[in-house]
């Protein structure tokens, strides 16, 4: 609970939200300001061909004071995985190493420029080659591209070579088939590529129902889409068969490579049949998530899609040196430039700092830290499916909501008075009341006890005083809040109070 | 066990507790057929002494162009990072969080957020803006997506002066025939041509089949568009506008909206992004109010919470993969919100008068450098008409030898139009393209530095 201040202070401690940046400052106040003109200066206006703004735009006028403190108080209502644990299932919340940053950060690479001359962005494009080669030896698929800037666009990038292959095989498809576990990503990129979505149920162990996946599957299907281990947190175990099922109706596999985390350096998605992966480069390989992004969903493709990718990518001359190609039947370019460099540089950092052993031995703790929350958790709440699970798993908070009225959102909340991130809730959508937990391998023994403790005292707290839980939070920076009334009536930016300069 | 700090004593026990006697006993699920029996083939791990000093050789194995005096630019600019930025940027509780779907601890990205989008509408006068694309070039093609389903209409139409990358990129998403991308070529001057007999941009629009012209101001080559005139050809036909856009200019110049775009996107890398090689950008998106719920991405609002205290949140979700799938208005989920964060720190920092001061100063330093190229002899004018902070001249040689020479006396002299067509054209004259050089000049360069590359380029 709240701890209590053993004194009165004599102003009341901000909590919540103060000022916005624009109700800060004054119209004279300064931080940053332009050079001096050292050229001769005609009339703007004249030289814009009379397009100058007849009225400056509405941003902050403040000093650098102002704007460190007003960050430091927003940092402050802020929880991230330095703050505590953030088992966010599906979501991959590790550590981020700090030399990782430092790198990312060399004048050597934030300042090249894309289009400098290739001899002049060497090591850039050596290190884009290395974790290009990495990628393909982890996931068993040699064509590489690292240009999608998220797993979203990874999906639909692969997809797209997809369509090219069908394309090119004079065999134009129709209908994507997706498991009804699958993340929103899927279907929506689906639509994207302009494809239909079908979704297929899952069995009754939370696996693909292999029966209704081969009814499925026509002449009209283009690809089928799996995230294996599944987002249940399970690995299918027929996913050979599954694979030479789709083969088999001249469709290809998609493997959505969120959960690869899982078996890293233990099985590869080239090695089950997959035809295609994403890689999240901001779970699996450290790189952190940034409050939203940026991110890096680099594709691994089989030999038969490598023609197809987006360019341009990386290569690695015979005579030495490096440059940038197309691939020749490129579909084309998905987005500007190479690819999120900065974050390639972090991820390359991390498969470096590791090599083949690290990298098994972080599949290993994830996995052995998952199976450790779940028997430490399974008494108290109920978990639908699978006796070994993978990096995460699913429990249900169905018993709580039926016996209590406590519901999973209300428990979610509590835990952040426990000082903990909530899992993802309500996802994947079979699982009544889902509770996904991924603890990761960099949560120490401590930690996960800790957490663990805390949704059994939860579990207690449902029973003797759902109240209590119901009405939660009590420590946050702010309360529960109004979403509804968020998106009824829109207030989505902040308007000055009157035209022209404040 | 670098970054795994569970002890191997405690393994054990996590072992026993779980019920089995070995981790791989956890794996026995994944069928023998695929798992692996040998390590991968990957270099040794290594410490982080090691790898520190790995990293920077491979970033000295570089010539960045802060070691050299670039007049760089083509859609990735080297604005001036505030120092305040990288400050705020590097505290934990901002990078380390993800997506904040718990707004109850993720108030600090939410507000941030919801003055980003409230800066953005600011510099393009438009109602409502997104909390990021991945950059430019996808918001562009998000854009033409969005217009197609306000227009209940599937033909977009592209002026061939908007930046190839952007062009090509648009064209590969259009593969997914959820648009039709129609191109004309017709240039004039630099400009998207309207009146070039059939093929101008005015004939292409007869049919009213259109959902959006979508343009670039400053385009490719630097040149402001006719704005007023191509908005109003376009809406005549019931059309949307898309106008792709330079924020950095925004401070001085008048914003999209006063011609009437429907849609402004762009790179917003300039604003307080380093050029990392290109990634990661700034994907800006804005719009009207009319449209908001056929929008992209997220949206942060503000709202209350129990107590009544001022809160953000992330809303309008029902748009959104995660709860629509396959109805929903785009797959987009990992955004670019470090980089909005980023670009917000640094409009607080720069201010009103801070950005009007960028731009000026980049735009009468770039008028100027094209006034000392041209009295070079060397360089000539392909067309006389208005631009920003970056322009295109003709040179009288070999592009690329004139540009491997002066690299070798430390400048980066603009970027070969020719070479950046190669994937996609603009529609300008071949000839002239391979002869054309796009020259960036942000306020960072100085006049001495122009004027010593004035003298190396007169004496090729």
């Amino acid at each position: 609970m709240t701890e209590r201040l053993d004194h009165t202070p004599s102003v009341a401690p901000v909590r919540g939200p103060r000022s916005l940046i624009f109700e800060l400052g004054a119209p004279e106040s300064r931080c940053v300001e332009a050079p001096a003109i050292d050229v001769p200066l005609a009339s703007v206006d004249a030289l814009l061909g009379g397009r100058a703004r007849t009225e400056p735009p509405a941003l902050p006028n403040v000093t650098e004071l102002e704007i460190m403190r007003h960050y430091a108080h927003l940092a402050s209502m802020n929880f991230g995985v330095d703050s505590g644990m953030y088992p966010l299932g599906s979501c991959t919340m590790k550590y981020n190493p700090r030399v990782n940053e430092d790198a990312a950060r060399l004048p050597g690479f934030t300042g090249l420029h894309p289009y400098q001359p290739e001899e002049t962005a060497q090591g850039a494009l050596e290190l884009m080659v290395g974790l290009s080669d990495a990628l393909a030896e982890i996931s068993g698929l040699p064509g590489i591209t690292l240009q999608p800037a998220a797993g979203a666009h990874g999906e639909l990038t692969a997809l797209m070579l997809f369509r090219a292959a069908h394309t090119a095989a004079g065999d134009p498809r129709k209908k994507v088939i997706v498991p009804d576990t699958a993340h929103g990503t899927n279907p929506a990129s689906v639509a994207m590529c302009g494809w239909e979505v079908v979704t297929i149920p899952s069995d009754a162990r939370g696996l693909v129902d292999v029966k209704a996946l081969k009814a499925a599957l026509d002449g009209d299907v283009a690809a089928f889409m799996l995230t294996n281990p599944n987002t249940v947190g399970l690995f299918d175990p027929q996913i050979l068969e599954i694979t030479e099922a789709v083969h088999a109706a001249g469709a290809f596999a998609y493997c959505d490579g969120a959960n690869l985390n899982a078996i890293l350096g233990k099985a590869r998605p080239g090695d089950m049949g997959f035809d295609a992966l994403h890689i999240n480069l901001h779970k699996t390989f450290s790189t952190p998530h940034g409050g939203g992004g940026p991110g890096a969903g680099p594709v691994c493709a089989t030999a038969e899609l490598a023609p197809y990718l987006p360019g341009p990518l990386p290569v690695a001359f015979e005579a030495g040196g490096f440059g940038l190609g197309w691939p020749e039947y490129s579909i084309g370019r998905v987005r500007s430039f190479y690819g999120n460099f900065g974050v390639i540089v972090r991820a390359y950092a991390y498969v470096r700092a590791l090599g083949a052993q690290g990298l098994t031995e972080v599949a290993e703790q994830a996995v052995l830290s998952a199976n450790y929350l779940k028997v430490r958790l399974q008494d108290a709440f109920d978990v639908p499916y699978g006796a070994t699970c993978m990096h995460e798993f699913v429990m249900s908070g169905g018993r709580q909501k039926r016996e209590h009225g406590v519901r999973t959102l209300d428990m979610a909340k509590r835990l952040l008075d426990y000082g903990f991130h909530p899992p993802t809730v309500y996802f994947p959508l079979l699982v009544d009341e889902a509770l996904m937990i991924e603890p990761t391998e960099t949560e120490p023994l401590a930690a996960l006890d800790a957490f663990a403790d805390a949704m059994l005292a939860i579990a207690r707290e449902a029973a003797d005083d759902p109240e209590l839980v119901k009405g939660a939070p009590y420590t946050t920076p702010v309360r529960r809040l109004d979403e509804a009334g968020a998106a009824r009536n829109p207030d989505l930016r902040w308007t000055p109070p009157s035209h022209g300069i404040r | 066990m670098r970054y795994t700090p569970v002890a191997c004593e405690q393994r054990e026990a996590m072992l026993r507790a779980v019920g089995v006697s070995s981790v791989d006993e956890l794996f026995e699920v994944v069928p023998a057929e695929v798992r692996l029996t040998a390590p991968l083939d990957l270099p040794d791990g290594i410490g982080e002494i090691e790898l520190a000093s790995h990293l920077s050789a491979l970033a000295s194995a570089n010539t960045p162009a802060q070691g050299l005096v670039s007049f760089l630019g083509a859609g990735c600019y080297d604005h001036y990072v505030p120092s305040v930025v990288d400050h705020v940027l590097t505290k934990p509780e901002f990078f380390t969080a993800y997506t904040p779907y718990q707004p109850e601890v993720s108030q600090g990205t939410l507000q941030a957020i919801y003055e980003y989008q409230s800066m953005i509408c600011a510099l393009t006068g438009m109602d409502v803006a997104n909390a990021s694309m991945y950059d430019g070039a996808t918001a562009f093609v998000e854009a033409a997506f969005m217009a197609a389903r306000v227009t209940k209409r599937h033909r977009v139409l592209c002026s061939p002066t908007v930046h190839p990358e952007w062009q090509n990129t648009l064209a590969t998403y259009a593969e997914s025939g959820v648009v039709e991308l129609a191109t004309f070529p017709a240039v004039e001057d630099g400009l998207t041509s309207l009146s070039d007999g059939a093929r101008g941009l005015a004939a292409q629009l007869v049919g009213g089949d259109v959902a959006a012209v979508l343009v670039q101001s400053p385009n490719f080559f630097g040149n402001l568009e006719d704005l007023a005139a191509i908005s109003r050809v376009a809406h005549e036909s019931g059309a949307l506008l898309v106008v792709a856009t330079d924020p950095v200019l925004l401070g001085i110049m008048e914003p999209p909206s006063a011609y009437g775009a429907d849609i402004v996107v762009g790179e917003g890398q300039g604003l307080g992004s380093g050029m990392s090689y290109g990634g990661p950008g700034l994907g800006i998106f804005a719009c009207r109010t009319a449209n908001v719920r056929q929008m992209p991405g997220r949206i942060v609002g503000r709202t209350v919470d129990v107590d009544g205290n001022r809160a953000f949140v992330l809303t309008l979700s029902t748009r959104e993969q995660h709860i629509r799938r396959e109805k929903a208005t785009s797959n987009i989920c990992s955004n670019h919100a470090l980089n909005a964060l980023a670009a917000g720190v640094a409009l607080a920092a720069l201010g009103q008068e801070g950005l009007a001061g960028i731009a000026r100063t980049s735009i009468a330093k770039a008028h100027y450098l094209r006034e000392r190229l041209i009295a070079t002899g060397r360089f000539s004018a392909p067309w006389d008409v208005p631009f920003g902070y970056e322009f295109a001249l003709s040179y009288d040689g070999d592009v690329g030898e004139m540009q491997d020479e002066l690299l070798s006396r430390g400048y980066l002299a603009g970027a070969s139009v020719a070479d950046i067509e190669a994937e996609w054209p603009t529609g300008v004259d071949e000839q002239l393209a391979e002869r054309l050089v796009l020259f960036a000049v942000t306020e960072k360069r100085t006049r001495a530095e122009m004027d010593a590359f004035a003298t190396e380029v007169a004496s090729l």
